[in-house]
């Protein structure tokens, strides 16, 4: 099947001078540079959670639930004093902070993004690599390959989450399993369009020994195509994320994750919306980074696309 | 071109074939019990056994499996576990609303997004261009339940223009039918209009550099001529290529959607039998969704050779 | 050209077209969950037990002060010596194809139920004979006295004994009956039934309502819609915005945190209908470590307190109440013995009992459904409060029928089993220790939990033996002071749910399950 999306067309190894311009030509890329910085702040915002005035995220506090954004609640600590806690962006219907949540929410969509796209294109890289050259095994790994990008994404997430008992781990391979097949797809055409290629003919006829041959002259032609489709695996991830948490089958509903954080939220939309708007923004505004840094790398590194 | 589509279609059979296995050892692996679930609150290890039994589900996985593989090859796709009906029944009576969901999605998002990617191609770098741009990539950024929600907020609850729910057959009047379809429709083409536009975009203007527009243009010929006529239509492979993936993808989104619109379509269908764990429903909408998957992808190969004279088969 | 005859006929068709029209009421409804499964006997499921209320009429019902009241049945006798009980139907009692209901149908189905309800398991202890005199009227002999005989065949909640045809009767009660033919006041529309989407009812023409008024589940059972829609809607958001849109007239469980919204809509009227409510309940697995241990089972009973859970799941104190008594307040059985101390977040007595109990701080499994909005907050509750009280515990989250699944498994925690799960029963269900599955404490022959305490089973045989009223409310006490020795679960508290309807819907019924009958649309 040659369905798959043209858009990433296999990059021939550019030469060592333009690569020292690279970095430059990244940085000047508006797309790059915004999302980039985006992403940035988020990340930071992640790690500092504990010291961003964020509560415990888990902690519930059941008398005051469903309180909208600007609440002030006592708390009284151990010694017996009290001090007030502002909500910023409310309580949800346990009585759980939504700023602290939101804020810690950044950790888990952040790492569950790097994962999935880690994890699905280092796999993909192998099983790709392999296909296309070991000839013997080409045809059955891309049937299973093919068997599996037929069912739709969705629902297979739906049953490998069902497999495990649900849980971040079971999330994240439930989001993996479907790309897996479209990194190998890529991969295998890099490959399959390389060995083509005069000099790695050449290198293959001289007897170079297969793993230096893929260091050589095959896995760099993979790395840029492969950085653009890890980008946008990362920004489906979120998604994908959120999508099963509001269907009810994604990480435990106590983690907050920004999915998690929404699908609580959803019942009481009309009269709570800010449950489903905070997160929402934080949500976008993370996946518009990734998607702006994912378009700026593909123009940047793909010479057919830059200048457009 | 018959040989082709012949050899197509045989080829098509070990992916099939491979998803039937997959989705069959999936299930069998899965920890939940039908059996339990059918029998509720108050019944006892005994008659849980005593379900399982009737089920067949107390047999090695190997007899199960021959089963229901030699009835899926003489056309019976079994029974539900719940619903005392039949697979194809069941199927039958839900593929309408999820066909004409997904046809008045892409219906929208074609409309739309062809004509505003052309745009933005041919007023490259203009704001045009920036908003048409910024647009598509927000659109892949929400996720679909959110834009159902402000959908219905603003459409039907707080401006009464729609229904907020539900879904009314064809048969009953084309009214009411199309009334009910709108907002789902709108709301799920949201993420198509952004690829399809996008991918319309880069590939017109991919041709707008090639030579032969600029003959046609030194040729004075008009600009919406030359738009439509010659880039368009050379562009149109990746185009159709984009609508054909998003139409086998459309069903992730379905899911959704029919959640939140309350449709009882295939989407609901297929995660409340999963939630419900009903394998032989399970089994039957993955198998389905696969073989249309296929089906679709076939499809998009023939229509190259229609719009692309160079592409043979 | 037109005779006179043919333009008056026509215009008659005209008329009776358009008064028919007008008589015609449909109503919308949106219940709290799908109905994919349709027979009662065979699922416990609260949707299935509402839907057999449509379809089926029972022998028995009960009233709305909790009297059992005769329904189909017409008239009975009890011989002096309460072992010979003469049952006469109703005239004029058809099944929906018209045909008579029958003596024989009715000990059928009696044998159906029984096989699978804990009442009706524990009724056929003492029945000796079933037997049917003639067409209409039936005998039972009793082996010992039991008030559980007639009270059993007017249970209002599941499994509810609906009488079915015999032919239907007779299915295994392992399989799903195929024929869905009752002889209750609303038909089903088969060929309209799209689980997922809708089901159909449509008013009975031939029912014969009894003459008393409606009360409760008893008296006449007279239709005033002629057609009933229960509709799937899984968003509860989208349902209540649909009810207030009038796109639809009832939603039967709304969610509480929208009931502010439904309140200040003039249009839309709260219906108290079921008092008794329903109750939260934590369930202990019995079999595996720590809760083999009675004195870590009461410790749980120390640390936790209703407050916590019913604010976090209702929200409202309108729509909650906290109650001790097991047998629900409000009911004949409510009693707070045994009770002093417990349920009050004593986390200090909690600790001390683990500590004597020798609790290796093991995490302790709690099994936490997500997808059911009413049971989804009960669980970061339990796990708050029970680590204050010197537990570990280990929260798994999934969905609702992987709870189900998994918490009928008796395999060790490490190899898929579970330590604690949470759910809630009808009130209606759980009235007295026979009928409260929970209480069942029979070891392997208990539901799932598996408790196993001869004292505690030697109560419920004895309240079962038991007619006088007087004597059963010692016996429940007894049986509640016993549980505080070894609790088989703990109470979380009760609470309402209000059906939710536009104001021109009257006449609902005071009820522990939603019915349509007396229901009007103007």
């Amino acid at each position: 099947m040659s369905a798959e999306p043209t858009i990433l067309a296999p990059v021939a190894a550019e030469p060592p001078a333009s690569r020292r311009r690279l970095f430059g030509r990244l940085l000047t890329n508006p797309s790059v540079a915004i999302g980039g910085f985006v992403l940035i702040v988020m990340a930071v915002i992640g790690l500092l959670a504990p010291v961003l005035g964020t509560l415990d995220p888990t902690a519930i506090n059941p008398s005051t639930r469903n309180r909208v954004p600007g609440f002030e609640r006592t708390i009284r600590a151990d010694d017996g004093s009290n001090s007030t806690f502002k909500h910023r962006m409310g309580t949800d219907s346990l009585g759980r902070d939504v700023f602290s949540r939101v804020v810690y929410g950044a950790r888990i969509s952040l790492v569950i993004a790097m994962t999935v796209a880690l994890a699905s294109v280092a796999i993909g890289l192998v099983i790709g690599l392999v296909a296309g050259y070991v000839r013997w095994l080409d045809g059955p790994i891309m049937r299973v390959m093919d068997g599996l990008m037929a069912i739709p994404g969705i629902l297979l997430a739906i049953a490998v989450v069902s497999l495990f008992r649900a849980g971040l781990a079971a999330v994240v391979v439930a989001i993996i399993v479907p790309e897996i097949p479209r990194v190998v797809r890529l991969v295998r055409s890099v490959v399959l369009s390389v060995r083509e290629e005069p000099y790695v003919e050449a290198a293959i006829m001289a007897g170079t020994r297969v793993p230096l041959l893929m260091a050589r002259h095959i896995l760099p032609n993979t790395v840029a195509p492969l950085i653009v489709q890890g980008t946008f695996i990362a920004a489906s991830a979120i998604l994908v994320e959120a999508i099963l948490s509001f269907l009810g089958i994604g990480i435990p509903p106590e983690t907050p994750s920004w999915g998690n954080i929404m699908a609580e939220g959803r019942n009481l939309f009309r009269v709570f919306p800010h449950n489903i708007l905070y997160p929402g923004v934080f949500l976008g505004l993370t996946v518009l980074a990734v998607n702006m840094l994912g378009d700026g790398l593909r123009d940047t590194l793909d010479p057919k696309m830059a200048g457009r | 071109m018959l040989g082709y589509i012949l050899r197509r279609l045989i080829s098509a059979i070990p992916v099939l074939v491979i998803v039937a296995v997959l989705v069959f050892l999936m299930l069998r692996f899965t920890p939940g019990d039908p059996a339990a679930v059918i029998a509720g609150d108050n019944a006892t290890s005994e008659q849980i056994a005593l379900i399982r039994n009737r089920l067949g589900l107390d047999q090695p996985i190997l007899t199960q499996f021959t089963i229901w593989a030699g009835n899926l090859l003489t056309g019976n796709l079994g029974e539900s576990f719940f619903f005392k009906k039949t697979i194809v029944e069941l199927i039958s009576s839900r593929i309408e609303p999820t066909l004409s969901l997904a046809f008045a999605t892409m219906l929208i998002a074609i409309c739309v997004a062809i004509p505003l990617g052309v745009l933005a191609a041919y007023k490259h770098g203009s704001w045009i261009d920036r908003v048409v741009m910024g647009f598509s990539v927000l659109g892949f950024s929400v996720p679909v339940f959110v834009i159902g929600y402000l959908m219905i907020y603003l459409f039907a609850i707080t401006l009464g223009w729609f229904p907020v729910q539900g879904y009314q057959p064809l048969s009953q009047g084309f009214a009411g039918y199309a009334q009910r379809l709108v907002l789902p429709a709108l709301t799920l083409s949201v993420i198509y209009i952004a690829l399809i536009a996008r991918m319309t975009r880069a590939s017109v203007l991919e041709v707008l550099n090639e030579d032969y527009i600029r003959t046609a243009r030194a040729k004075g010929q008009v600009e919406r001529k030359i738009l439509f006529r010659h880039a368009l239509k050379n562009a149109a492979v990746p185009i159709v290529t984009v609508v054909g993936i998003g139409i086998a993808l459309l069903i992730g989104g379905v899911v959704v959607t029919e959640s939140v619109f309350a449709i009882p379509g295939l989407g609901r269908l297929t995660v409340d039998a999963v939630l419900a764990r009903d394998y032989p429903t399970i089994q039957a909408v993955i198998l389905l969704f696969s073989g249309v998957y296929v089906g679709i992808n076939l499809l998009i190969d023939l229509a190259y050779s229609l719009f692309d004279p160079r592409i043979r088969y | 050209m037109m005779s006179r005859w043919t333009i008056a006929t026509a215009a008659a068709a005209l008329l009776a077209g358009s008064s028919m029209a007008q008589a015609q009421t449909t109503m919308k409804v949106v219940m709290h969950s799908d109905v994919k499964i349709v027979d009662p006997i065979w699922t416990t499921a609260y949707i299935v037990r509402n839907h057999g209320y449509m379809l089926y009429d029972t022998l028995f019902s009960m009233t709305e002060k909790g009297e059992i009241k005769p329904q189909m049945v017409d008239t009975f006798t009890e011989s002096p010596d309460k072992l010979t009980y003469k049952f006469t139907l109703r005239d004029g009692l058809l099944w929906h194809d018209g045909k008579p209901v029958t003596s024989e149908d009715c000990i059928a189905s009696i044998k159906r139920w029984a096989a699978k309800d804990p009442v009706g398991q524990k009724l056929m202890t003492f029945v000796d004979a079933m037997t049917a005199d003639d067409a209409k009227s039936f005998t039972v002999k009793l082996k010992s006295p039991t008030g559980l005989l007639i009270f059993g065949l007017g249970k209002p909640s599941s499994n509810v004994p609906f009488m079915m045809p015999k032919r239907v009767a007779d299915t295994d009660p392992n399989t799903q009956i195929s024929e869905f033919i009752g002889s209750g006041p609303f038909v089903l529309k088969t060929d309209e039934w799209k689980p997922g989407d809708k089901i159909v009812y449509t008013k009975f023409k031939d029912y014969k309502p009894r003459s008393e008024p409606a009360d409760g589940l008893s008296g006449g059972k007279v239709v005033k819609i002629d057609r009933i829609e229960w509709l799937a809607v899984t968003d509860q958001q989208q349902a209540v915005n649909a009810l207030l849109a009038g796109e639809i007239d009832m939603v039967e469980q709304p969610a509480f945190d929208l009931i502010p919204l439904l309140k200040s809509d003039s249009k839309i009227k709260l219906w108290n209908y079921n008092p008794l409510g329903l109750q939260y309940t934590m369930r202990f697995n019995s079999t595996q470590p720590p809760f083999d241990n009675a004195k870590v089972r009461q410790a749980v009973t120390y640390a936790l307190n209703q407050k916590d859970f019913l604010e976090a799941t209702v929200g409202n104190p309108d729509y909650y109440q906290e109650c001790k008594a097991m047998f629900v307040c409000g009911s004949p059985l409510a009693t707070e013995k045994g009770m002093d101390g417990l349920l009050q977040s004593n986390f200090k007595k909690s600790q001390e009992l683990l500590k004597e109990a020798g609790y290796d701080g093991k995490p302790i499994v709690l099994l936490h459904s997500t997808d059911l909005q009413s049971l989804t907050n009960l669980g970061p509750v339990a796990k708050q409060l029970l680590e204050k009280g010197g537990f570990k515990v280990d929260m798994q989250s999934s969905d609702w029928q992987t709870v189900v699944s998994r918490r009928v498994r008796k395999d060790p925690v490490d190899k898929g089993g579970w330590n604690l799960m949470q759910t809630s029963w009808v009130s209606a269900d759980i009235l007295n220790p026979v009928m409260a599955g929970f209480f069942n404490a029979s070891c392997d022959k208990a539901g799932f939990g598996w408790p196993c305490d001869e004292k505690m089973e030697k109560l419920r045989d004895d309240f079962a033996r038991e007619p006088d009223p007087a004597k059963q409310k010692a016996i429940a006490e007894a049986v509640q002071v016993r549980w505080a020795e070894s609790p088989t679960h703990v109470h979380l508290g009760q609470y309402n749910v209000p059906i939710a309807a536009r104001s021109n819907i009257t006449g609902i019924l005071t009820a522990p399950a939603p019915v349509f009958w007396n229901v009007e649309k103007k």
